[in-house]
Order: structure tokens, then C-alpha cells, then sequence
């Protein structure tokens, strides 16, 4: 409650010095907005639908781009684990390139895919299938032993095995790297869309940009800001409550 | 009679009171004889010649089991004790398929055993139950991969945490358990798949000495009402003599068995009876030397000074 009031406070003063830093003109509107701008231009954009429309297209590449890369990451994660060849080779590179920005795959991208949907999903993937990969590695490579062989002892094998307990087993390990991994893939989502393709949050702020309109830029900010939030908090907020609930532990 | 060995109560049974109470060297054949009642025309578990070495960097291979020779009848509650190292565990993982034996034959039900399977499940000394499980779901587990189907799963899965008296806890997940209750989930998990052969591997080592011999009293009942053949592996002499109707000491490294000893004392049996007392005393004296030898392997001239 104290928390929640703070907060409260915290924000009304910011908004307020905002306000009045507007009021007295120290810069001209066009660079720099005044909140009731912004607070119009969502208003604007949520009623002429172009926010949702924005959201919509933003969300389904994430979901695509995003799911892609938590498949490739836990299969290319789980071979690099199980082989003392490839985790000395592979490995040391997948780490090596984890240095990289998202956004250096871009050319590559337009180069193979042109100005499609397909380079966007590639430049997404790229940006968070390294985190995936490396957390599901060493997610394996900490998990302890008892679970496969107690799995292998009650009749499970192969893929049912995976399924049924490598993969339930390390989620506490790699649940981090997931996290982390939608984060990357929402800053190249966003990144690529600026640059490039049509539709999608990333383009609205670009939008606002070429029309000098400095109320919707803030507007599209804050709400991609709101929308990295709610997912954290709706998603990944249940996912380590339901750990701790049943592991027992916080989840790290 | 052995002088080591008083004899319990009078027996009522003639036939029973002239055996010995502890072959000191039981011929073989003595241990094939298929008890009466028992039609079955081979042993539930049989090894035959077993040996297990381990490849080292360099140095000679470690020779874990030597000629392991062994047979399990069906429904015999048998337990395995030695020195720490002696390969003990190692023989339970043979057994359940978890690893291979480098040369010799293991058979369940006189069929040769390749890999894992249902007729033999193992309980870890760690358990090895499932934390994202619920209670339920982890004595399913077992079902669920042999693709029983869900009423039958269900009635089952009461069935069994109705035997270890886990019904009320069936929506708890383990973390939310005490270690005794751990221990009967993981019996129940076990028992659920319905496996011929129930291996246990120092299931109640990690525990007070309160709760041990209340799960003493309870697997004594659920074997007597399951039939089930159990192996049991453990370093506590004395209760190898509480629950076994054999016990086995295997030597230090490499493992092989040293000696067999039947235990015919009545049941239910107590911890600290004298009997037990007195079975076990004769036990932890050859064992004794085992240790021995396993001290000085470890810690090389300090264990002599």
C-alpha cells in the first residue's frame, strides 16, 4: 500500500514537472510534447484503430518469431548439451555471437528475404535464439541426473522422456533465459520494423517521426513499453509463480 | 543349532524349527528349492557370472562386480549389504537396465534383461520423484508411459496411495512433504506400475530412526500383501535381518558375494530384538573386514596408524 502510494507520488511528479517544463516553453512543441499531446495521440490511435492494428501485427510476429526460436533454441541447446563435440565446437561460437546486435542480421535478412514478413522473423529469431540456446545448454548440463534415470526406470524413452521429464525438469533452469529471449526478440522486433517493414509498433514510431509528430512518437514508446510489461508480468510473472509453487523454491 | 543364533519363540511348524536359524555356508541348492506353494519353475531374478568393469583414463580397469552368481525367487524379500563401494547400487542398476554389465546374464522371468522396463522398477536412494508433479501424478507416471488408460489410471493411482496412506496428500507436490511421506510416494510410484521385481536402493537411509521403523513396518506389510520381489540394498546390517528372508554380503571392490545368510527368524520382526540383534552381530563381523579393506582403500597408510 505504502509501495503502491510512492508510486503514485513518484509518477504524479513526473508528469507534473513534465507538464510544466511544456508550459513554459523551454523548447518548441515540435520537440517536445506536452502530456495532455500524448495522452491525446493515444487516444487518437486506439480510436482510429491504427494502435491495435500495430499491436495485432507487432504481437503475431513476436508469437511466431519468438515460439520459433524457443524450438530451434531448446532442440539446438539440448544436442549441444548431449555432445562433447559440439558443445566444444558450436558452443565457444554460440557465445562468441551473442555479442552481436540483433540488428547486424538485418542486411543479411533483406538480402535472402527481401522486404518481407519472412526477414522480420528471421532478424527476431536471430535475436533471441542465442539466449534460448545457451540457457536450455546449460540448463541441461545442470540438471541433475536422478530425474532422466527415474524417468528411463518407470518406461519412459526417447522423445516421451524429453517431453516428460528433461523438459519439465529444466524449466526452473531455463526459465531466466526464456525471459530473457522474449526481451531480445521485442528490442529486434521493434528495431526491424523501424527500419524497414510495414505495419507493426516499430513503423508507427517511424511514422510519427516523418510527420513531426512528437506526441505520437512518445505515444508509440509508451506503449511498447506497456506492452513489454504486461507480458512480463502476465506471462513469465505466472510461469516462475507456478515454479515456486511447485518446485518450492523461487525460481531463479 | 548356531550358538550365535538363539533360537526366537518355540516354532510351531517341526519342520521349520530343525532348520538352522543362519546356514553359516547354505549350499546352493538349498536357495533354489522353490518354496512350497511357489510353482514358479525358475528363478524371478537371475544372474548369472555377472561382471562389471569400468574403462579408467590410463590406469587398469576398475573392476566393480565379480562373478556375481545370484538368484531372487518370486515374492523373496531379499537384502544386499556391504561396505560403501562394494557396487551394491551398481547391482540394482544392472538389474533395473540402467546400465549394462560388461560380461554374464541377467534374466527377470528367465527373458534376458535389455535396457529398462516395467517388470522391475527401482527406487533411488534420492527418490528421484518428480517436483512438477503432483502427488497423483507422480505414482501415474509410471501408467501414463505404458499408455493405461485414464479410468484405469485413476482407480489405480487411489489403490496404491490408499496402501501407502498418501490419500489425502494426492494434490500436494513433494516439496510440501516430510521425508517419510517422500519415501511412501515413492513406493506407491513404484508399486503402481506393477513390476515384478521392486528394487530398492538404501530407501531409508536419509531418515530418522522414528519414521524408519514405521516404513519397516509398512513395506513388511505392503510386500506380504503384494507378493511383490523385492531386492534391497542397504548398509544397515540390522535392518537387512529386520526385513529380509536373505540377506547378502557382498566383498569390497571388486564386488563379489561373500556370503549368504537366511534369516528365519518370525515375522513381523523388531529392530531391536535380540534376535535381530544376534543375526546381525554375526553379519557385521564378516562385514567388519570388508570395511576394512574399504578404509585402507581410501585412506591408504592413515587407516593403518
Amino acid at each position: 500500500m505504502k509501495r503502491a502510494l510512492r508510486n503514485l507520488l513518484f509518477y504524479a511528479a513526473l508528469i507534473g514537472a513534465w507538464a510544466l517544463l511544456a508550459r513554459l516553453r523551454v523548447w518548441p512543441p515540435y520537440l517536445f510534447p506536452t502530456p495532455w499531446g500524448v495522452a491525446e495521440a493515444i487516444w487518437a490511435g486506439f480510436a482510429d484503430h491504427s494502435f491495435w492494428i500495430a499491436i495485432g501485427v507487432s504481437m503475431r510476429r513476436m508469437l511466431l518469431g519468438y515460439g520459433l526460436s524457443v524450438v530451434l533454441g531448446i532442440a539446438l541447446g539440448m544436442s549441444v548439451a548431449g555432445s562433447r563435440f559440439l558443445d566444444q565446437t558450436l558452443g565457444g561460437l554460440l557465445v562468441s555471437l551473442q555479442s552481436l546486435p540483433s540488428i547486424c542480421w538485418l542486411p543479411i535478412a533483406v538480402l535472402w528475404f527481401g522486404l518481407s514478413e519472412k526477414a522480420i522473423l528471421f532478424v527476431v529469431v536471430m535475436g533471441s535464439l542465442l539466449s534460448v540456446t545457451i540457457s536450455m545448454e546449460t540448463g541441461r548440463k545442470q540438471l541433475p541426473k536422478i530425474y532422466s534415470m527415474a524417468g528411463r526406470n518407470l518406461g519412459a524413452r526417447g522423445l516421451k522422456l524429453f517431453l516428460n521429464v528433461t523438459l519439465p525438469a529444466s524449466l526452473p533452469y531455463i526459465v531466466t533465459g526464456l525471459k530473457q529471449g522474449w526481451a531480445f526478440a521485442w528490442r529486434s522486433l521493434i528495431s526491424g520494423e523501424m527500419i524497414f517493414v510495414t505495419l507493426g509498433l516499430g513503423q508507427l514510431l517511424m511514422m510519427g517521426r516523418d510527420l513531426n509528430d512528437m506526441s505520437q512518437v512518445v505515444a508509440v514508446m509508451i506503449l511498447i513499453v506497456a506492452l513489454g510489461y504486461i507480458v512480463d508480468g502476465l506471462v513469465f510473472k505466472t510461469i516462475e509463480r507456478l515454479l515456486e509453487q511447485r518446485w518450492g523454491l523461487a525460481a531463479s | 543349532m548356531n550358538a550365535n543364533f538363539p533360537h526366537p519363540a518355540p516354532q510351531p511348524t517341526p519342520d521349520k524349527s530343525s532348520l538352522p536359524i543362519v546356514h553359516r555356508k547354505p549350499p546352493r541348492a538349498a536357495v533354489m528349492v522353490p518354496l512350497p506353494g511357489t510353482p514358479a519353475a525358475w528363478p524371478k531374478v537371475s544372474l548369472k557370472k555377472v561382471c562389471l568393469r569400468y574403462r579408467t583414463n590410463g590406469s587398469a580397469p576398475l573392476e566393480a562386480l565379480k562373478n556375481i552368481d545370484l538368484e531372487v525367487r518370486s515374492g523373496e524379500f531379499l537384502c544386499v549389504v556391504g561396505p560403501s563401494g562394494c557396487g551394491k547400487s551398481t547391482l540394482l542398476h544392472l538389474i533395473a537396465g540402467l546400465e549394462r554389465q560388461t560380461s554374464g546374464e541377467i534374466t527377470i522371468n528367465n527373458r534376458a534383461v535389455q535396457g529398462t522396463g516395467t517388470d522391475r522398477i527401482l527406487i533411488f536412494q534420492e527418490l528421484g520423484l518428480f517436483p512438477w508433479l503432483t502427488v497423483a501424478q507422480n505414482v501415474g507416471f509410471g501408467m501414463r508411459m505404458k499408455g493405461v488408460p485414464k479410468p484405469e489410471r485413476e482407480s489405480r493411482i487411489r489403490e496404491y496411495l490408499r496402501l501407502v496412506h498418501l490419500s489425502q496428500f494426492k494434490a500436494s507436490y513433494i516439496h510440501q512433504l516430510s521425508g517419510g511421506m517422500r519415501q511412501r510416494v515413492a513406493l506407491a510410484r513404484a508399486l503402481a506400475t506393477e513390476p515384478d521385481v521392486l528394487l530398492m536402493d538404501e530407501p531409508f537411509a536419509a531418515l530418522d530412526a522414528q519414521t524408519r521403523d514405521l516404513l519397516h513396518d509398512e513395506l513388511e506389510r505392503i510386500w506380504a500383501e503384494t507378493g511383490r520381489t523385492i531386492v534391497f540394498v542397504t548398509h544397515n546390517v540390522r535392518e537387512a535381518v529386520r526385513l529380509g528372508d536373505r540377506v547378502l554380503l557382498l566383498t569390497f571392490r571388486p564386488g563379489q558375494i561373500k556370503r549368504e545368510y537366511p534369516v528365519v527368524l518370525p515375522r513381523p520382526r523388531h529392530l531391536e530384538d535380540v534376535h535381530v540383534a544376534g543375526a546381525a552381530r554375526e553379519i557385521l563381523n564378516d562385514l567388519r573386514a570388508e570395511i576394512d579393506k574399504s578404509l585402507e582403500a581410501e585412506y591408504g597408510d592413515e587407516a593403518r596408524a
